[in-house]
């Protein structure tokens, strides 16, 4: 064997070497328990904190107008749909309040006409015309608005 | 005599070894060739398999998804980064398309076509179909992003290395560059929530509950009673993307 | 508004039509058109150098070397733009650590890497082995360093190993061949095979890509082979000119025979997306596509190189048409690259409308920062020259090789 060929033959094998021991250092200690990626990022993916808390969790205090709510056509509604994700208030109820939002521009993401929006999902009115100077709370109950 | 005889068992260990060296060689080359096969490949769920369900004809285009999934996973506020967003299509009268999602519809949509000029109208949220054969996890060079156990395509930011080539490959439009992190973002179907025994926050606040996710092998979940009982369509199903976000009553306009 | 995102909030209000709320930046910009563009540069110089070993065309035989330092110059720059533009550029090793073997980005490392190391470096220094030794005993300071340490060490200049170099040189340059077609095939592939992007989702898309790299490459050796003769004041070799200029002539036939077919099919088959791929190619695409791909990359220097085949002027006037053929034909592949990689993301893959691009001047992914990634390479192929001068080389034939 000529002496370029052994010379390049232990310089391809120390380099060969040296990436196979940096292969095995450098990957990702949970690399390939579930798949080709590092299966902690599941637990990590995980942990991130909600802030939605859940309706169920807001009837532990305001059991009234929860209830109030069930019996009318919002019954469905979350109510951090409307007032906002929860989880500061439930920490601290007494400085961190929700959103409770009163604008006719607010009821008029859902209930301003539009013929995108099926007739038979939602009740719709022209807000343009419907009572324009006053807020649609004036007169329309948010937890029960069949009123 | 005794030296043929040891000659041919040198030659048959020698056939043996030769053997299995090639088997080897043989088996060890295939997994190279077996990375063309990812998209031709079954999907392979097994246990809880995640799906998801639209009914567009219960959507009122409120933006209360798009603007909740902002909340809950700190996506950033300005107009460019949407892990979820809804769409307005308005077909019009001559037949020409109007497609518009101002602010990813979370400020709420007014119809910009006079009504007399509407042949038909409705709106589309869309959000990451957390496909089978994700063409998202196909193109990670580093196995950054991945289907889990669950079926839910999910991001490691710690290890991505913000190439955005799965920003190409998705045909949804559904990934974006998190303009802090230098790395993809995308949705997660709430896989913090899922693991907590709750629902996606985009279904939880809906307030039509357009918008449901289970799990597509229990037969009595209300994702396959959905899929079962709905003449549901996926998006560009062309494409074999194994999308698993069945819209009910999707027009063919919608891409 | 945070001046972080006032470049998208201006996008934003020249957006045509609709597109996807995520599509309005395009994630892949000017640095990902100077990678095909650059490796293009070395297949294609790679390819020239082969035509002279391995088929022998013996009147290319003074570019030989030029053309292998050249592809080495850029090969070595290739993968800066790529590393440059990832959000996270200090992970890049994960892709060669663990690779994920269904992307074609992934393999694309290890690519790379066989066509540098094992073919392109191998080469040359098979052929500047022996000649090492001669300058590591002439030379003195810095230069001889480097010669002993290029050389492995190995003193021996012996015709015996002399041969065993050619030999194994040519052995090399054997498998190169096929390896710069896998390289550049793979660049095309990168591309090709996003099934998402009508434009990209072609199977030509490879072929396209490994010819078009061939006439750049082909067109810069020409032109290095050119400059490196005015600046060392030497007669240009015009037969070995003309012969580099038929071959150009030829591949850039091919090139736009293929570039054509694959547009000819888009418009025959006319799929779901063939109206917003002809708004494109009419619209924001209309200059970079027809007038400097199309009519400065190709049909110019088809017609003058086509004319050089049986007019043949002047030696003067004959360098100068091959000088401003071998600019146009640069500009050309340059912007088909770029027609590719930014026309593939300027409309919206819902087909429903385009977003807009606008290269920066300043910054990481603009226009003086993609310029200093071109002229870094001619900065190394002149260190390289200055190292390794071919025409101080003592060994002139190649010994044929039966």
């Amino acid at each position: 064997m000529p002496i370029q060929l052994k010379r390049l033959l232990i310089l391809g094998v120390v380099l060969v070497s040296i990436f196979l021991i940096l292969k095995y250092l450098m990957t990702p200690e949970s690399f390939g328990q579930y798949g080709h990626y590092r299966g902690k990022a599941l637990d990590e993916v995980a942990a991130y904190p909600t802030k939605y808390v859940g309706s169920e969790t807001c009837y532990d205090c305001h059991d009234s107008i929860v209830l109030a709510k069930s019996e009318g056509p919002h019954s469905g509604i979350g109510c951090e749909s409307c007032h906002g994700p929860g989880f500061k208030h439930i920490e601290d109820p007494e400085t961190e309040k929700l959103d409770k939002p009163n604008t006719r521009a607010f009821c008029a993401h859902c209930h301003a006409f539009n013929k995108a929006r099926s007739e038979k999902a939602i009740t719709q009115q022209n807000i343009l015309e419907h009572n324009p100077e006053d807020n649609c709370t004036e007169c329309h109950n948010p937890h029960q608005p069949q009123q | 005599m005794k030296v043929a005889k040891e000659n041919q068992s040198r030659r048959s260990f020698l056939k043996n070894a030769g053997m299995s060296v090639g088997a080897l060689l043989v088996t060890s080359a295939l997994p190279p060739f077996n990375a063309i096969l990812f998209a031709a490949n079954k999907p392979k769920g097994k246990g809880i398999w995640y799906g998801i369900a639209i009914d567009i004809e219960k959507c009122i285009g409120c933006g209360n998804c798009a603007k909740t999934c902002k909340t809950e996973n700190d996506v950033p506020p300005e107009p460019f980064f949407f892990r979820s967003w809804v769409e307005q299509y308005t077909i019009k009268n001559d037949g020409t398309i109007k497609v518009e999602s101002p602010n990813g519809g979370i400020d709420g949509f007014t119809q910009s076509v006079p009504d007399g000029e509407i042949e038909k109208s409705f709106f589309v949220p869309k959000m990451c179909n957390h496909c089978a054969k994700s063409p998202c996890v196909q193109v990670c060079p580093v196995g950054a992003t991945f289907e889990s156990p669950e079926g839910v395509v999910l991001v490691d930011d710690t290890y991505c290395i913000g190439c955005r080539y799965c920003v190409q490959a998705c045909p949804y439009g559904c990934r974006y560059i998190h303009p802090t992190k230098n790395v993809v973002d995308k949705c997660t179907l709430c896989y913090h929530r899922l693991k907590k025994g709750l629902n996606p926050a985009c279904m939880e606040n809906c307030p039509t509950k357009a918008r449901i996710s289970g799990d597509l092998n229990d037969p009595e979940s209300e994702v396959s009673k959905f899929i079962k009982t709905k003449n549901v369509y996926v998006l560009k199903p062309h494409l074999n993307t194994g999308s698993k976000l069945y819209y009910n009553a999707l027009n063919q306009e919608v891409r | 508004m945070n001046p972080q995102f006032e470049h998208l909030y201006q996008a934003l209000t020249k957006v045509d039509g609709y597109i996807y709320p995520n599509e309005i930046e395009l994630s892949w910009s000017i640095l990902i058109v100077l990678y095909p563009f650059i490796t293009g540069l070395v297949a294609g110089a790679f390819i020239l150098a082969s035509l002279e070993r391995v088929f022998n065309v013996k009147s290319l035989k003074p570019t030989y070397v030029i053309a292998l330092l050249t592809a080495f110059a850029f090969m070595l720059v290739a993968t800066m733009p790529l590393i440059f533009h990832l959000g996270q550029p200090l992970r890049f090793w994960e892709i060669m650590i663990t690779p994920h073997l269904t992307s074609a980005m992934a393999i694309f490392g290890f690519v790379y890497l066989w066509y540098l190391m094992v073919v392109l470096l191998l080469e040359i220094w098979f052929d500047y082995r022996a000649d090492m030794v001669v300058w590591s005993k002439e030379a003195t300071g810095l230069k001889k360093w480097l010669y002993k340490i290029f050389s492995l060490g190995i003193s021996d200049v012996s015709p015996e190993s002399r041969r065993w170099d050619d030999k194994l040189g040519y052995i090399v340059t054997v498998i190169g061949i096929p390896s710069a077609f896998l390289l550049h095939g793979y660049v095309g592939f990168i591309f090709g095979s996003i099934k998402a992007n009508p434009w990209w989702s072609t199977v030509m898309m490879p072929v396209i890509f490994l010819f078009s790299a061939m006439v750049s490459g082909i067109a810069l050796v020409m032109l290095v082979f050119m400059i490196v003769n005015y600046i060392r004041k030497q007669k240009i070799d015009m037969l070995c000119l003309d012969t580099i200029a038929k071959y150009l002539f030829y591949i850039i036939i091919i090139d736009f025979t293929l570039e054509s077919l694959d547009q000819i099919h888009r418009f025959y088959e006319a799929e779901e997306s063939f109206e917003i791929i002809s708004l494109l190619m009419s619209g924001k695409l209309f200059v970079t596509l027809l007038i400097f791909q199309v009519l400065i990359g190709m049909i110019i220097p088809v017609i003058s190189l086509g004319t050089m085949q049986f007019y043949k002027p002047k030696e003067k006037i004959r360098q100068g048409i091959y000088l401003v053929t071998g600019i146009l034909v640069l500009v050309g592949i340059f912007f088909m690259r770029w027609n590719v990689v930014i026309g593939g993301q300027l409309f919206s893959k819902s087909f429903y409308g385009f977003t807009s691009f606008k290269l920066a001047l300043i910054g990481p992914e603009g226009f003086l920062m993609a310029s200093i990634w071109l002229i870094i390479p001619f900065l190394i192929l002149a260190f390289l020259l200055w190292l390794f001068p071919p025409w101080k080389k003592t060994q002139e034939e190649h010994v044929s090789v039966e």
